[in-house]
């Protein structure tokens, strides 16, 4: 999947998973397969960010105001990332918001 | 233990986080096995309301695995909502349960609200051994049953094979029906003393020479010869170091919202009616006794050569007596493990020896019983 397509796409956070902060950093789990993640600042910010509602894209861009990087650079890192946690079930990827199986519902 | 979740643990050691909970909703149970420590009558358990309430301050304090545990959690018609605002609370939560009131409803229930995993306690693969320790006719059948509705959907299970005399002979057909139905399988040697003080169901624990046997039969402990090896070296890290995680990243509440260090570890440190959870955790003179205890601090035990591999329970030492002291439990285990008795076995022994020969001495020296937990309360 490219940059380009995947920024298009909405994330969301699954709700097979378990997550805390510790020690300023996120912890996360996926309870389909135990296994555990520890998020840096610019993931959790990823991770609270996926709702559903919002692109890759945009968030890609919210990480360039956040932090001084280049946006291609940002987009290419959290695609990257977020197929990462796609594939153990952690984040839900689709071209439409996603409005079921978020936390938030 | 992977090493990100080792690094987890540190973390949540040197920043003083209770990474882990077990909260017993209940101790109503439907079983009534015969080395169950609990009173299971009900003396006025936690609110559904009340429980949630707890688990915002526990998510706000830091914990990450929340253990579900009773009695039998089904016992509470309301479990369910309680399972689902606590994942909601992103916990990652296992559920102990006898697994007898699990139907499809209940199994599909489990699943949806994605639980990290469900523990099964089964004593047996034969009936009436099963059912005669659960006291409860048909359990096997309905507890398979109710692993076979979870394993289908995808639930992991994990089947606990505790230990006694009754059933030792049963552990290799319970660990071959837990490979048939695709679940993992883990035993456990150690009986609990009742809460209440009361030790006589320790006498139903297995025989030493029977745990020797346990310890060498690769297919329940694996690699025999790591398992058996000779205790290491006693170096400044054992001493420095402290025993378990009860109290330092672990704590156990009851049904009551008593908080103790541990389910086996029955020292009243607050209760969540009265106090939040994290004045309890972080300011309780109980807990920090607890946290202060150091290898070196163990009269007994710090000169023993296993202290460096010893399981030893300071929960279990405290019901002995003296949280301080060793727990004859975890000696035996050491023993059966290594064939090389602890500095409490030697200590033992060497006051059993006459040191005289007069005719009337004293040959042995009953512990005063750990307070009753009622008393706290």
């Amino acid at each position: 999947m490219g940059v380009d397509h995947l920024s298009a796409l909405y994330i969301a956070r699954s709700r097979e998973v378990a997550a805390r902060v510790l020690g300023g950093e996120m912890m996360i789990m996926s309870v389909r397969d135990s296994r555990l993640f520890n998020l840096n600042q610019v993931a959790t910010m990823i991770w609270q960010a996926a709702d559903g509602a919002t692109t890759l894209e945009e968030i890609a861009q919210r990480i360039c105001v956040e932090y001084d990087v280049e946006p291609g650079q940002a987009l290419r890192d959290a695609e990257a990332f977020v197929q990462e946690l796609a594939r153990h079930g952690v984040l839900l990827v689709s071209d439409q918001p996603i409005q079921e199986r978020t936390l938030d519902d | 233990m992977s090493t990100l979740l080792e690094e987890m643990n540190q973390r949540a050691l040197q920043a003083g986080v209770p990474l882990s909970v077990q909260f017993d909703v209940t101790y109503r149970c439907n079983e009534r096995c015969v080395h169950c420590y609990l009173d299971h009558d009900d003396h006025g358990e936690l609110t559904a309301r009340e429980i949630m309430g707890v688990l915002d301050q526990l998510a706000e304090a830091g914990v990450f695995f929340l253990c579900f545990s009773g009695g039998e959690v089904l016992m509470r018609t309301d479990f369910f909502g309680i399972l689902e605002y606590a994942r909601r609370l992103l916990f990652c939560v296992k559920v102990k349960t006898n697994a007898f009131m699990i139907r499809e409803k209940e199994a599909d229930r489990l699943r949806e609200l994605g639980v990290q995993s469900v523990q099964v306690s089964i004593y047996s693969h034969r009936p009436e051994v099963h059912d005669a320790i659960t006291k409860l006719p048909g359990s096997l059948k309905r507890s398979l049953a109710g692993i076979r509705l979870l394993h289908a959907r995808k639930v992991k299970v994990v089947i606990v094979d505790v230990l006694m005399r009754q059933n030792l002979q049963d552990a290799l057909g319970v660990m071959a029906l837990a490979k048939e139905l695709g679940v993992e399988y883990t035993l456990d040697p150690t009986i609990t003393p009742r809460m209440d003080g009361d030790r006589s169901i320790l006498r139903l624990g297995i025989r030493q020479t029977d745990l020797r046997q346990v310890f060498r039969t690769p297919e329940l402990v694996g690699d025999v010869e790591e398992v058996c090896a000779p205790p290491r070296a006693v170096d400044d890290s054992a001493l420095d170091g402290v025993p378990c995680s009860a109290g330092h990243t672990f704590c156990y509440i009851s049904p009551y919202g008593d908080v103790y260090p541990c389910v086996q570890f029955p020292l009243p440190t607050g209760n969540v009616r009265h106090e939040r959870f994290l004045e309890i955790w972080k300011h309780s003179p109980q807990m920090n006794e607890v946290r202060s205890i150091h290898g070196r601090d163990l009269p007994t035990c710090s000169s023993c050569s296993h202290l460096g591999a010893c399981t030893r329970c300071p929960g279990l030492a405290y019901m002995q007596g003296d949280m301080l002291g060793p727990s004859t439990q975890d000696c035996e285990k050491s023993f059966a493990r290594t064939g090389i008795p602890s500095a409490h076995m030697l200590r033992r022994a060497a006051d059993r020896v006459p040191a005289s020969t007069g005719l009337v001495q004293i040959i042995g020296l009953q512990q005063p019983a750990a307070p009753a937990l009622a008393s706290a309360q």
